[in-house]
């Protein structure tokens, strides 16, 4: 638990944080970064509440089980999408201009760029954003609780 | 022209930041300095148009180490209070 003053700059700052990650995920496809960068992003955020409020305050909010659950959401989401396109090769992109989700043909020349395109890339994005997000989530908050455990000893 | 200024300027204070993490003895200043560097880091990354990079290192480098440096120092006591 930490001073009055980084609690209220965490209470502000933590919604943020966690908006501009998940962009940087979604956006992957179109504008600097992706999966790992946003995921690192949401992770910093995670850090940011169990710095500012210690560990017993925030195991509250950020529970262990449901970063691995998270966590084997985006392995398995990859994998599950990489073997959808079988029927062609292993990773095929099979949504790519097929007219449906994020099917539509990608713009040529100069754009802002469409979010609605690149077919299976914004769905690996979100699978290794989700994994990344909960892997170094985890890690902050495993470290947290081990030095929670020496204080005790 | 501006550019090169703008890179050695930064490069500098990366150099100091540096030194400044290296010779402080306490350790909370020390970790603040190397997160300065990281921050600092990812700004050349920036400027030499790596943003991708540059996203990664504010990211791991600047916010998760000094996050887990700083856990870490919690968990220890000042040599002064033994």
């Amino acid at each position: 638990m930490m001073s009055k003053i980084v609690r209220t700059i965490t209470n502000i700052l933590y919604s943020s944080i966690l908006i501009f990650g998940f962009y940087i995920i979604m956006h992957g496809h179109l504008t600097p970064g992706g999966g790992f960068q946003g995921g690192a992003v949401v992770a910093s955020g995670i850090a940011l509440v169990l710095i500012a409020y210690g560990y017993d305050t925030a195991k509250d909010w950020i529970k262990k089980s449901n970063l691995s659950i998270l966590e084997s959401i985006g392995g398995l989401a990859f994998i599950g999408v990489a073997f959808l396109g079988i029927g062609t090769t292993f990773f095929y992109n099979f949504l790519a201009n097929s007219g449906t989700l994020f099917g539509n043909p990608t713009v040529i020349g100069i754009n802002p760029g469409d979010l609605n395109t690149a077919g299976v890339l914004p769905l690996m994005s979100w699978a290794v954003g989700l994994k990344v997000l909960a892997g170094l989530g985890s890690i902050i908050l495993l470290m947290a609780y081990g030095i929670k455990k020496g204080d005790e000893k | 022209m501006i550019e090169e200024i703008i890179q050695i300027v930064v490069l500098l204070i990366i150099i100091v930041t540096a030194i400044m993490a290296v010779s402080f003895k306490d350790l909370l200043a020390a970790v603040i300095s190397l997160a300065a560097t990281s921050l600092l880091l990812s700004l050349e990354f920036y400027i030499l148009q790596a943003p991708d990079v540059a996203i990664a290192e504010a990211g791991i480098g600047a916010a998760l180490t000094t996050a887990i440096f700083i856990l870490a120092i919690k968990g220890t006591v000042r040599e002064e209070e033994i």
